[in-house]
């Protein structure tokens, strides 16, 4: 088992590696002039001594691969570079926004599997119905919407409509400000977990373990929970961590509207503000959460599945 | 199951999907005749948020624009981002993946690394960042998106071209004398063809919903252009006061998406032999 997580660390340096060095290109050759930004207003003529001496400070006169190595020695410590806005670290200023965006995530999350799993495992058994018609043009529908759509019709209804929930701010981290956000984000990932778990279990369905199973006269009820469900949320589960991604992309847009103070709502302030260190360290972020999330998918795969050979 | 019905339904799927996305492909191409007003120059503050009515079968927004036309004009913005932005991935999809599957070796070792990099970035988060380096406009966007998301088309055409290449007919071309590159594209591709315009069918609805986003954030095609993701953007202020703002855009990009997706879900279930195997 041990050796198993090691040599799946060890595939996952050269992920980080190739996304950071991606990342890295794509946002060191930004046009307009990083240092001049940094030095205050575009219309405000600044001194070019002044701007040699910013560069300085931020090693910008270093050649690119310069600056990506030591840019990778510093990631190794926790170091994400300094804002050229704000005279702080990146690092400092993501802290405070991680714990709202985690949050955000396993609320969404905690929908979706609650919702999504159940619906699949319901759709499947009745593969053919009209529910299971039903369940599936919803699921589709909820793949399909877009989220911020979704969110201002939310908003609409319970903040203004019906003002039983605040239609924005992060609220001291009140449970009733977290479920208008955490649901918009939660059902597209809801959708397709439903979608998942309904081919996963049509398929289960026709294996045949799940025959003889049925064929010894054990009760359906236990064939349903003892082999078809275990089997299935394997599958699942691999589903749903390839496609946290997207739920960690979508944070982004949710955080946006919902004025959430989370790591997404700072990804695109400094987008605006053109503060390249920051908008590295959020993507970074955001990456690297969902990379983790894999990572455990597959080691929690290792000890649920005794297929998988640790060796 | 009666195999009748549910033949019926993955056909409806298709039907259904495919009328709407038809039906879309018209609006945009039509605009100029379906439209009412003029979506931008068209502003009378005097209209300024009227809810729906006769005059303005969909009201009009906070500079008394009238939003039906602006929506039938965001048509042509959002396919020609989908369509344009999808044709690129799959072209660089289809590219690598041939390659990499037909050739293998480390040039398969290569695309592979590289789909996996991609395809660990979110596409959202990709494109926030591409046009953080471009800065916002259409053309960006086709190049945001377009840049971003091959890594899908990638995968399913290495795979195909994997299980093709040991294919009869590609030991006959061989046979034949044919040319290595030949062999690729007059033989493996028009036969692998099928599951890549799922993905590409699906990457269009993909597509559409990133490039509304983006516009949403205020990162994407810029205003005073008629974007459907654009026109919410403003929408959150007037909530209280003019919701329908909010409602006819978002109702453009939900119909749209769902059609595409509806649409490839139906050309996979006609198309791909894994899901139609399905039992009973």
């Amino acid at each position: 088992m041990a050796a198993y997580a090691l040599r799946r660390l060890l595939q996952f340096i050269p992920t980080i590696v190739g996304v950071t060095l991606i990342l890295f290109l794509l946002l060191n050759v930004l046009p307009g002039n990083a240092a001049l930004m940094a030095g205050g207003p575009q219309e405000t003529h600044v001194d070019s001594t002044y701007i040699e001496l910013m560069k300085k400070e931020w090693g910008l006169d270093q050649p690119l691969y310069v600056r990506y190595l030591d840019y990778m020695g510093k990631l190794l410590v926790g170091d994400l570079g300094k804002s050229f806005l704000r005279r702080e670290s990146v690092s400092g200023l993501l802290a405070s926004r991680i714990w709202p965006t985690l949050k955000l995530a396993v609320v969404a999350m905690g929908v979706a599997v609650c919702l999504g799993v159940p619906l699949g495992f319901y759709s499947a058994l009745r593969q053919g119905s009209w529910q299971d018609s039903v369940s599936m043009v919803g699921a589709v529908s909820g793949v399909s919407l877009p989220q911020f759509w979704l969110g201002l019709l939310l908003m609409f209804f319970f903040s203004v409509k019906l003002p039983v929930l605040p239609p924005q701010g992060y609220g001291d981290g009140a449970l009733s400000n977290i479920i208008l956000p955490g649901f918009t984000l939660g059902v597209g990932y809801m959708a397709l977990l439903a979608r998942t778990t309904r081919a996963a279990v049509v398929e289960i369905l026709t294996t045949d373990y799940v025959r003889t199973a049925r064929a010894k006269g054990l009760p359906a009820i236990t064939v349903n929970r003892k082999h078809v469900l275990r089997n299935a949320l394997i599958l699942v589960l691999t589903a749903a961590g390839l496609q946290f991604g997207g739920l960690m992309g979508h944070t982004v847009i949710v955080e946006k509207l919902f004025s959430w103070p989370g790591v997404g709502s700072l990804l695109v302030d400094s987008i605006f503000q053109r503060d390249i260190p920051v908008t590295q360290g959020c993507i970074f972020f955001l990456i690297l959460v969902f990379l983790l999330v894999n990572l455990a998918v597959d080691l929690l795969y290792a000890v649920i599945d005794p297929r998988i050979d640790y060796r | 199951m009666r195999p009748g019905l549910r033949k019926l339904l993955q056909r409806t799927n298709l039907l259904v999907g495919g009328a709407f996305t038809l039906l879309i492909l018209l609006t945009a191409v039509l605009a100029p005749w379906l439209a009412p007003y003029h979506p931008t120059d068209e502003a009378n503050l005097l209209y300024a948020d009227e809810p729906p009515s006769a005059k303005f079968y969909c009201g009009t927004d906070s500079q008394g624009r009238d939003i039906l036309s602006r929506i039938i004009y965001g048509s042509r913005i959002s396919l020609s981002v989908g369509l344009i932005s999808q044709g690129l991935n799959s072209l660089i999809g289809i590219a690598l993946g041939l390659t990499a599957g037909f050739f293998g070796r480390w040039w398969d070792d290569v695309v592979m690394g590289l789909t996996n990099i991609m395809l660990a970035i979110p596409s959202i988060v990709f494109a926030l960042a591409v046009m953080a380096l471009l800065g916002p406009g259409l053309i960006n966007v086709f190049v945001a998106l377009g840049f971003t998301n091959w890594a899908y088309s990638c995968r399913i055409t290495r795979s195909q071209a994997l299980s093709a290449k040991s294919l009869d007919y590609v030991a006959a071309a061989r046979a034949l004398g044919y040319g290595r590159w030949r062999i690729m594209f007059t033989q493996i591709l028009p036969n692998i063809v099928g599951p890549i315009l799922v993905v590409a069918t699906l990457g269009v609805a993909g597509a559409i919903l990133v490039e509304a986003a983006l516009s949403f954030l205020g990162l994407g095609v810029q205003p005073p252009a008629p974007s459907w993701g654009g026109m919410l953007s403003s929408a959150r202020e007037k909530l209280f006061t003019a919701p329908w703002i909010s409602v006819f855009p978002g109702l453009a990009i939900f119909i749209t998406v769902l059609s595409l997706n509806l649409f490839g879900d139906g050309l996979r279930d006609l198309l791909d032999p894994h899901t139609s195997r399905q039992r009973r």
